[in-house]
């Protein structure tokens, strides 16, 4: 799940965690106020969605850019009005781009250095780690394969957690000293308090930066939350804005169906998250591409699968459907039957090559033989793969 | 010998009267294996009873986990609690001195696992799992019956045989042991370690227990995106493995950034993409299947190039 930045900011504000005075605006009289506010200095203006590359996006309407500063609450209106309502694209959102609901109005700070500051999970340790660095506002990934010597890392003791000597320790280590020390040391603790309480899995502070006037201030993050844990987090899970998610996957999540949208055209229906990587691996293997992933788990319904055939075929770059069940446990007849009540409900019109394996199996083959429908049957994953592949190709 | 878990393995399982416990802990009393116990708080002194084949099967339950294991004799416990008192459940597993807990249930908070991985430093108990299907070690009744079945396999699959199987992924095993055993390859022991980033047993530990297994001949092992483990393996199976390895990685095509459905399962900073663990294994002189279509054939190939 993602948060908004302006999101983050506000999880910054109740921790503690030191970030430049501002707040988010859904209108342009809003945000003259929220300048306004701020004592009338300068304020940058950013356009919120869930992308990266805002600065360097070009709106729909010709408009250029998705940040901007502004010498007054007067031209911070403008500027709103230019973004709220419009659609933004950037290289990460796709040529369809995103629409603008609200900007960000913050203080626009002078910065005299750039740091770099993370907590995530270590999987090699299975504990927390802090990573930080002096070369802030940077892909943190080019640092690492470039400079390493750069890059620090401090291991935190699972059930102790981030210790005050430690915090100390990376100040320092930053050459963050006198006053900001004390500042550096209350920030990371804050942070570090907070992806806890939350359950994050990620909050990457990039950039951190002092101010000329001696301010320590977290300006941008980017967070993840454990989805595990999201039942305990209600007040993260209020953040969810699913206007920013592929629909199709908001409309998976909620029959508990996991669907990953990709811009293939075979799409697959899978039980497993393992399996369901397989095949995708399997129809790349042999000249396809896959449309998604998606994996209906282990006991899906009748219902489920239902579900799962029309949030695939909404997909119009879908040419041909693949299901592949291991059916280990779950009896393959009532597979067949929900696969078939599917196909008829939704008037399928292209390609079907199931694979059934397991209990039951060759009850699960007659039913889909009997249907009448036109559906492909596979001995096993690799002819499956190879008959979804040659139909669709043959289609096109 | 198999590893872990033998036919005579005496398995308590906790959550045995909820819907998932109870349809498992049914499956594997018809699979002959030897669950002796049921652990529900407040439900100590009622019998947990099942009927199938012309068998009446009867299984005491009890409140805690130390009553079970004292009362019963069982040393391994099985899993199936709701994610949010899971880690509780691991705990209670190792304060009872537990040999082995396997842990199914999916969904627990990894800040949870992280704490339950701390704790179990030090005590006897290994934990396998969590998001894990369990694992089997298959008996030589028909159908592989009167094996160890722990947890959500279906055992009908399975072989007695020589072949050892570790992975992540669920039906990604069964599609690997339902290959081995339509070529007439049995198994040793089938263990599956579980999805998700922090887990009690990892690809390497189970290497090691199959090399060590005089009954293990060759490994299948089935890896996914994500983290490190599968390198961390290879780099030791290419120094100490004296058996043929036939591999498999799941995730070639999956974009970078996505959780593909296992909480682990995801390529972030550049790291766990599927191609830099495939040249791992490779340097490591394992072989990689190229489909997972083709992971019993890799192995049978690897074998016969090994005499």
């Amino acid at each position: 799940m993602n948060i908004h930045e302006y999101q983050a900011r506000e999880l910054f504000e109740k921790f503690g965690v030191a970030t430049s005075p501002g707040g988010v605006a859904t209108s342009p009289a809003q945000a003259e106020q929220r300048a306004r506010s701020l004592g009338g200095k300068q304020v940058v203006v950013k356009a919120q969605i869930h992308a990266g590359g805002r600065g360097k996006g070009t709106f729909t309407n010709g408009f250029k850019g998705g940040v901007h500063l502004c010498d007054s609450p007067e031209a911070a209106a403008d500027m709103a009005s230019k973004m709220l309502g419009n659609t933004l694209v950037t290289h990460q959102t796709g040529p369809q781009g995103k629409q603008v609901n609200q900007v960000l109005v913050a203080e626009a700070v002078d910065i005299s250095r750039e740091l770099y500051f993370a907590v995530l999970l270590d999987r090699a340790t299975s504990a927390p780690v802090v990573i930080a660095s002096t070369a802030g506002g940077m892909d943190i990934e080019e640092v690492a394969e470039h400079s390493p010597e750069k890059i620090l890392r401090e291991s935190v003791h699972p059930l102790l957690g981030l210790q005050p000597y430690q915090t100390r320790k990376l100040a320092h280590a930053l050459g963050l000293t006198g006053p900001l020390l004390a500042q550096a040391s209350k920030l990371f603790s804050a942070l570090f308090k907070l992806f806890l309480a939350r359950d994050c899995s990620q909050i990457e502070v990039n950039p951190l930066v002092v101010t000329p006037d001696g301010r320590l201030l977290a300006l941008d993050a980017k967070f993840n939350f454990d989805d595990n844990s999201l039942y305990r987090q209600p007040e993260i899970v209020a953040l969810r804005d699913k206007s920013e998610e592929d629909p199709r996957e908001v409309a998976a999540s909620e029959f508990n169906l996991n669907y990953i949208g990709l811009d293939g055209n075979i799409a697959c229906l899978v039980n497993g998250a393992g399996l369901a990587m397989a095949t995708m691996d399997i129809i790349q293997h042999y000249g396809g591409k896959p449309a998604n992933f998606l994996d209906v788990g282990g006991g899906a319904s009748k219902d489920q699968v239902a579900a799962a055939f029309k949030i695939i075929l909404s997909d119009p770059n879908v040419q041909g459907i693949l299901v592949n069940i291991f059916g280990g446990i779950m009896d393959c007849n009532v597979i067949a039957n929900g696969i078939i009540a599917a196909a008829r409900e939704t008037g399928l019109a292209i390609p079907l090559v199931v694979r059934l394996e397991g209990n039951n199996v060759e009850e699960g083959k007659k039913t889909l033989a009997q249907s009448g429908l036109t559906i492909t049957s596979a001995s096993d994953l690799a002819d499956a793969a190879q008959k979804i592949v040659a139909a669709v190709q043959k289609n096109s | 010998m198999a590893i872990l878990v033998t036919p005579q393995t005496r398995i308590l399982v906790q959550g045995i009267t909820g819907d998932f416990g109870s349809r498992h802990a049914k499956l594997s009393l018809e699979y002959g294996s030897q669950v002796v116990a049921g652990v529900t708080p407040g439900k100590g002194g009622q019998v947990f009873e099942h009927q199938a084949n012309t068998h009446s099967y009867r299984v005491p339950i009890f409140d805690t986990v130390g009553d079970a294991a004292k009362q019963t004799g069982a040393t391994v416990a099985v899993i199936f609690v709701p994610p949010p008192f899971a880690a509780d459940a691991i705990l209670e597993g190792v304060d009872a001195g537990l040999d082995l807990v396997v842990a199914i249930t999916e969904g627990i908070p990894v800040n949870d696992m992280v704490k339950v991985k701390s704790a179990l430093k030090g005590s006897k108990t290994r934990l396998i799992g969590p998001n894990c299907p369990g694992l089997v070690t298959p008996g030589d009744g028909p159908n592989s019956h009167g094996g160890c079945r722990i947890g959500i396999a279906p055992g009908y699959i399975h072989r007695k045989g020589s072949i050892g199987v570790v992975s992540r992924s669920g039906t990604l095993t069964y599609e690997a042991v339902w290959q081995l055993t339509t070529r007439g390859y049995g198994q040793s022991t089938c263990v599956g370690i579980g999805g998700d980033p922090v887990n009690g047993t990892s690809h390497l530990d189970v290497l090691k227990m199959f090399n060590e297994d005089p009954e293990t001949e060759a490994i299948i092992m089935i890896g996914e995106i994500g983290g490190s483990a599968e390198e961390e393996a290879a780099a030791w199976a290419a120094a100490n493995c004296k058996k043929p390895i036939a591999a498999f990685i799941a995730g070639a095509t999956a974009p970078p950034g996505r959780r593909m459905g296992h909480a682990g399962a995801i390529v972030s900073g550049g790291k766990g993409a599927a191609s830099d663990k495939i040249a791992a294994l490779k340097a490591a002189g394992i072989a990689v299947s190229p489909t997972p279509a083709a992971m019993a054939e890799t192995l049978i190939q690897a074998m016969k190039e090994r005499r």
